[in-house]
Order: C-alpha cells, then sequence, then structure tokens
C-alpha cells in the first residue's frame, strides 16, 4: 500500500527522469581534484601519491623533468589511464575515475596533444564547425545546417585564436604555430570547462610563442587551463601557479619566483637553466 | 533540405546539364537521323552506351566509399552482381512458360536439375515492386553485416581492402554452384520482357538507356548531397585522420557503416539496370578482377570529385570496346599503360585536368582577396 501512495505521489521525482550528467558543481572552489593517485607500470611509480587542486577559472602551469609523470597525469584525468589507487574528482559531483573517455570528453574536458593534427583537406572553417559541440549522431550530422549563432561562434573562435583572415583556406597550408592555435580553436568550440594543454609552444618562434601566451592568458577566467611545458621563458610569461611534478609528486607549488627559488627545485630541475637566466 | 543542396552547386548543375544534353542528342540522333545516315546512332550503340552509363553509377558508388571516405572496397563488384542478380531473377520470373522447357513457373536451369518447386528465395521475385525492393536490399544486407563486423573491429586500410576481395570471390565460388539456386556458372538469361515491355525491341533499349541516365543523375545527386553535408565532411576528416575524428566525438565506426550501405545500394541499382541491358548476369561479375577495375575508372577519373568517376568509367569502357575489338589480346597492356601513365602524370586523374584551371584561377581571386584587405574575406 505504502508502495502504491508511493507511485501516486505527484512531487516524486523517479531516478531515471534525473539527468545523468547534471553540470559541473564548483561551488566549492577546485574544478579538478587529485588525491593521492597512483599509477605503476611494471613496478615503475609514474605517478607517486600525486595530490594536485586546480581552481575554477585558474591558469596553472605544470612542469618537471622528463618521467616526471605529466603526460600520465593527463592520461588519467583524461580516464585514457586508470589509476592504482587514489581519487580524482571533476568539481565536486563528478567522480572521474567511473567514467570513460567520450564521457569525460563530454563532460567539458579537452586535450590537445603535443602534435598538433587537424583535418588538412577541410578549411579551417569547417575544422573548427566539426569540432563544434553538437549532435554528432549519422542524422543529425547528415540534414545538419549553419545557423547564425553557430556561425557566429565559430567566427567568435576564428578572432580568437587570430585565424579570421584564413578561415576559408585548407588547413594544410597552415605554419605549425597556426595548426597549433586552430587545435586550441577546436578545443574552444567544445566549450570546454577544463583545458588540458600539452607542450603547446614546441618548435614555435618567439612570435608565435608571444601570441599563444597571449591566447591561453586570454582563455584563463573563462576556463581553466592547465598547460604542461618545457620552455621556462614561456612559463615564465603566462604563469601565475606554477606546479613542479618530480619522480610523480608534487614537488612544488606556487608562483614562479617562489618555485624558482626553491633549492629542491633548482637541485631536480631548474638547476642549469636558473644559472644561465640569471648569468 | 540537405537533399537539394546539390542544386545550387555549380559543378553539379553542369554535370546534370551535360548528362541531359547528352541523353537529349543520342535520343534524338537515334529516333529523328534515318537509318543508314552516318549521324544516326545504333540501337546497338544505344544499348552499349547505357550499359557505360550503368558503369558510371558504379564507378560513382565506389568513389563515394574510396574517395571520400578512405575505404578502398575491392569487392564492389559483388553489390553490384548482387543487385544485378535480384533484377535476373525478376527477368526470368517473367519468362513465364515461354522457355525452353515451358514450364510455367520454374526456369529451365532448374527444370534442368529435376527440381519440382521453386526455392523459398524465389518467391516474390515476380512482382516487379518486390524485386526492386531486392534490388536494394540485397546488396544493403551484405554491406550492412560485412560492414559492421569490419569497421567495428577498426578494419581499415589494405587489410579492408583484401577482405573485400574475399568476399566478392568467395561469393563467386557460392554462385559457381548449382545447388545454389541461381543458374551456376550459366547465370541467368534468356530474358524476354520487362514491365511488359519486350527487351528485343529498339525502344526498349532507348528506354533502359533513359532510365540508366535518370538512375545516374539522381545517383550522383545523393553522393553529392552526402559529400556537401557536415557528414560529407565528417567523411574526409575520417578518411584524413580516423583518431582524431574519433576524439572529437564522432561515431566514426557509423559514418563509415553508413556510408558504405548506401555505396552498396547505389552499385546494386547499377547491376539491376546493367543486367536486362546486356541480357546475362553470371558469377563472373563477382570475379575479383572486375573489382579491381572499377577501382582504375575511378583512379583514371579522378578520385573524390564523384564527376572525374563518370568519366573514368565511360573513358575506360570506351577504350575497352574499341580496343578489345581491333586487338583484344593487347587490352590488358594497354589498361596497365593507360594506368601507368595516369598516375605518374596526371595523379589526380582526368577530372585533376579540368579542375586545374578553375583552382587555379580560384586560388588567384581568393589571394587578391586575401592580402590587400585583411578581416575581409569570402566565405564560401
Amino acid at each position: 500500500m505504502n508502495f502504491l501512495t508511493s507511485l501516486a505521489d505527484r512531487d516524486r521525482v523517479f531516478d531515471f527522469l534525473v539527468p545523468a550528467q547534471s553540470p559541473v558543481d564548483v561551488r566549492h572552489g577546485p574544478i579538478l581534484y587529485l588525491e593521492d593517485v597512483t599509477v605503476s607500470f611494471d613496478g615503475f611509480k609514474a605517478i607517486n601519491a600525486l595530490n594536485l587542486t586546480i581552481d575554477d577559472g585558474e591558469l596553472r602551469c605544470i612542469i618537471g623533468p622528463n618521467g616526471a609523470g605529466k603526460t600520465t597525469m593527463m592520461d588519467i584525468i583524461t580516464g585514457k589511464t586508470r589509476p592504482d589507487a587514489g581519487k580524482v574528482w571533476f568539481g565536486s559531483r563528478h567522480d572521474l575515475l567511473a567514467m570513460n573517455e567520450p564521457e569525460i570528453a563530454s563532460l567539458g574536458i579537452g586535450r590537445k596533444f603535443q602534435k598538433p593534427t587537424v583535418f588538412e583537406a577541410l578549411s579551417v572553417f569547417e575544422n573548427l564547425e566539426l569540432a563544434m559541440a553538437a549532435d554528432k549522431r549519422i542524422l543529425p550530422t547528415l540534414t545538419a545546417r549553419l545557423s547564425g549563432a553557430v556561425r557566429d561562434r565559430i567566427d567568435e573562435v576564428l578572432e580568437t585564436i587570430g585565424l579570421a583572415e584564413l578561415r576559408s583556406r585548407p588547413a594544410g597550408i597552415l605554419s605549425h604555430g597556426q595548426k597549433q592555435w586552430l587545435e586550441i580553436g577546436m578545443l574552444l568550440m567544445q566549450c570546454p570547462r577544463l583545458l588540458l594543454v600539452d607542450e603547446p609552444v614546441a618548435g614555435m618562434t618567439e612570435q608565435e610563442m608571444e601570441r599563444t601566451a597571449e591566447l591561453l592568458t586570454g582563455l584563463a577566467g573563462k576556463q581553466s587551463v592547465v598547460v604542461v611545458e618545457h620552455d621556462m621563458g614561456f612559463v615564465r610569461s603566462i604563469a601565475r601557479q606554477v606546479t613542479v611534478l618530480h619522480q610523480g609528486s608534487v614537488l612544488a607549488e606556487g608562483s614562479m619566483d617562489q618555485v624558482a627559488s626553491d633549492p629542491k627545485v633548482i637541485e631536480v630541475y631548474l638547476g642549469a637553466e636558473a644559472e644561465e637566466e640569471v648569468g | 533540405m540537405w537533399l537539394t543542396r546539390p542544386f545550387s552547386e555549380r559543378s553539379t548543375l553542369i554535370f546534370l546539364g551535360v548528362l541531359l544534353a547528352a541523353l537529349l542528342l543520342v535520343t534524338a540522333l537515334h529516333l529523328a537521323v534515318p537509318r543508314g545516315h552516318p549521324l544516326h546512332v545504333t540501337a546497338y550503340t544505344v544499348n552499349l552506351l547505357g550499359k557505360y552509363l550503368s558503369y558510371a553509377l558504379l564507378a560513382v558508388a565506389v568513389d563515394l566509399v574510396w574517395g571520400y571516405l578512405g575505404i578502398l572496397s575491392l569487392g564492389h563488384g559483388a553489390f553490384f552482381a548482387l543487385g544485378g542478380y535480384a533484377m535476373g531473377m525478376y527477368l526470368m520470373r517473367q519468362i513465364g512458360d515461354r522457355g525452353v522447357y515451358g514450364h510455367p513457373e520454374l526456369p529451365d536451369f532448374m527444370v534442368f536439375l529435376n527440381w519440382d518447386s521453386l526455392p523459398w528465395y524465389w518467391l516474390g521475385f515476380d512482382m516487379a515492386g518486390f524485386a526492386l525492393l531486392m534490388v536494394l536490399l540485397a546488396p544493403g544486407a551484405l554491406a550492412l553485416v560485412f560492414g559492421f563486423l569490419a569497421f567495428r573491429s577498426r578494419v581499415t586500410g589494405v587489410y579492408l581492402s583484401i577482405i573485400t576481395q574475399a568476399l566478392t570471390f568467395a561469393l563467386m565460388l557460392a554462385f559457381f554452384r548449382n545447388e545454389m539456386g541461381f543458374g551456376g556458372n550459366n547465370g541467368l538469361t534468356d530474358f524476354r520482357d520487362i514491365l511488359g515491355f519486350s527487351l528485343r525491341s529498339d525502344a526498349t533499349r532507348l528506354g533502359l538507356f533513359l532510365a540508366t541516365g535518370v538512375a545516374l543523375a539522381l545517383g550522383y545527386v545523393l553522393c553529392r548531397a552526402i559529400v556537401a553535408s557536415k557528414l560529407g565532411r565528417v567523411c574526409v576528416a575520417t578518411r584524413d585522420a580516423e583518431a582524431r575524428t574519433r576524439f572529437l566525438g564522432y561515431r566514426v565506426e557509423r559514418v563509415q557503416l553508413f556510408v558504405f550501405v548506401v555505396s552498396a545500394m547505389l552499385a546494386g541499382v547499377a547491376g539491376a539496370l546493367y543486367v536486362p541491358q546486356v541480357g546475362i548476369i553470371n558469377p563472373s561479375e563477382f570475379s575479383p578482377i572486375f573489382s579491381i577495375e572499377i577501382v582504375l575508372w575511378v583512379a583514371l577519373g579522378g578520385r573524390a570529385t564523384l564527376y572525374g568517376a563518370v568519366i573514368g568509367a565511360l573513358l575506360v569502357n570506351y577504350a575497352k570496346t574499341v580496343f578489345t575489338g581491333v586487338m583484344p589480346d593487347a587490352w590488358l597492356f594497354a589498361l596497365g599503360a593507360l594506368f601507368v601513365l595516369v598516375t605518374v602524370f596526371l595523379p589526380r586523374g582526368v577530372a585533376g585536368l579540368l579542375g586545374y584551371r578553375v583552382k587555379r584561377l580560384k586560388r588567384r581571386r581568393q589571394d587578391e582577396e586575401d592580402t590587400p584587405t585583411a578581416g575581409r574575406e569570402a566565405t564560401a
């Protein structure tokens, strides 16, 4: 009888009516929260009791020598690698360890890989169009039309990444730096909450680096951005907060100057370069 | 409406215009010019051209999956032949009791094999509507099952090409068997009429030629509509960087399956139009060499243009007719030489030759627009 009255209760919200993916909850501050994460490959601990917190809208740089676990950390956040232990939360509602890659991507975590891959035969505009967050099943894609709102959104991103003049040219003719920007633009089209950017300025010229720095600092605030980078000059030019990884865990955290003057950091990583810069 | 989008493209309108003009010209020269006049187009030629047009439709189907999706199918002859067999079964049932053995229901070869009733899969083929449905469904179903298994397992590139060869070869061996009930190595032939019109009359041949032309036009527009849609751009993206496309959230294997099935159905229609015009369908259409030849037409004409596939199919088959008439033994050498020459000197096929001038003009115009006034750009 109780069961029947519960069925008749008009205020009741059935489980299946609650959307499976509710928006990211960042009321409590951090958008990304890693606690005691450990991964080992064949006994080698690539990540060792790593703790990391990224605030909403923050631009964070992660540096560290080769093998410090930077890429593995990205893999864990995007669901590519499963940790052996630890917690990974996106906002305070989403347990990323319980999700697979596409689910995490659709939740709003975009990742840019080291090597730019754009669709060379398609125009810059079309590259962005394909990357846009939309219904990606067959029939909606077949019948999709470019609405004014979509066009505006693409124009906006084209302006942001500075490729508006090249919009109708094939992406194959772009320079290396321009391809990197296009990739970032493709990520932006997916309206991510958190952007993971892997070595964005590798192989760039001085000028291209400056523009990339402008681009990434411009994004912070609207999106949270995590940048993994080797180039110290570049990190110094964009970072407010720097995290130094070493042997799979956090060695130091703070502003670039704090980190650079930390004796532990100088010893393992910055040593040679810091001396160069001073001298 | 995505289906009408091609009608606002200049290249499509030019293609349709040229095709329509050619159909009308052949019709006029066949009907209005008296027999014996040098400009008269004989019924034999009309029939031959109809055959070429069905090959052209087949080439368009192959270009859709190869040129735009990057799936090199070396087994499209199988879908063509299945469509042909569906049509052949309908034509066999239309013979009725006029066969050699005069059996009211059974085709001659079944009487010859001492069968006493129609196998279940021959039922319904006396109805044109059902046969037409099967022309689409038989190749479509095969493509669906084959594609589902292949694309789900992410079989691509040369491995997929080899499997498609194996598919068509296996079907050829199966259809050679008398017990399959499709006439063994003789196939289906001795057709009398289609939809009540005698297949031996010139008027029916002209009608079939025109029907094939219309089918080619419709098939072209359908492919063009797919290619010009966002899905078409997803296809090109899949062709060039499959993993990246998947990472953007597209279900690549479903896109591949969808386009593969559409292409197989088009190939089936081409086969169904081919069979009444040549008067026979036998397992040789399943032969792997035929499927490779189709790919050669597309390569010669120019990949990823659709109209290039049409040009390639027409040119190569015309050359084949001429060559096999003059020097039958030299044809395969000529085909090989043609392929080598085109690959070396015209990497983008005959269509590339046509497109070159247009592209250069466009590029120049665009450069002029891009350089002086920054920010002002043409959205094509």
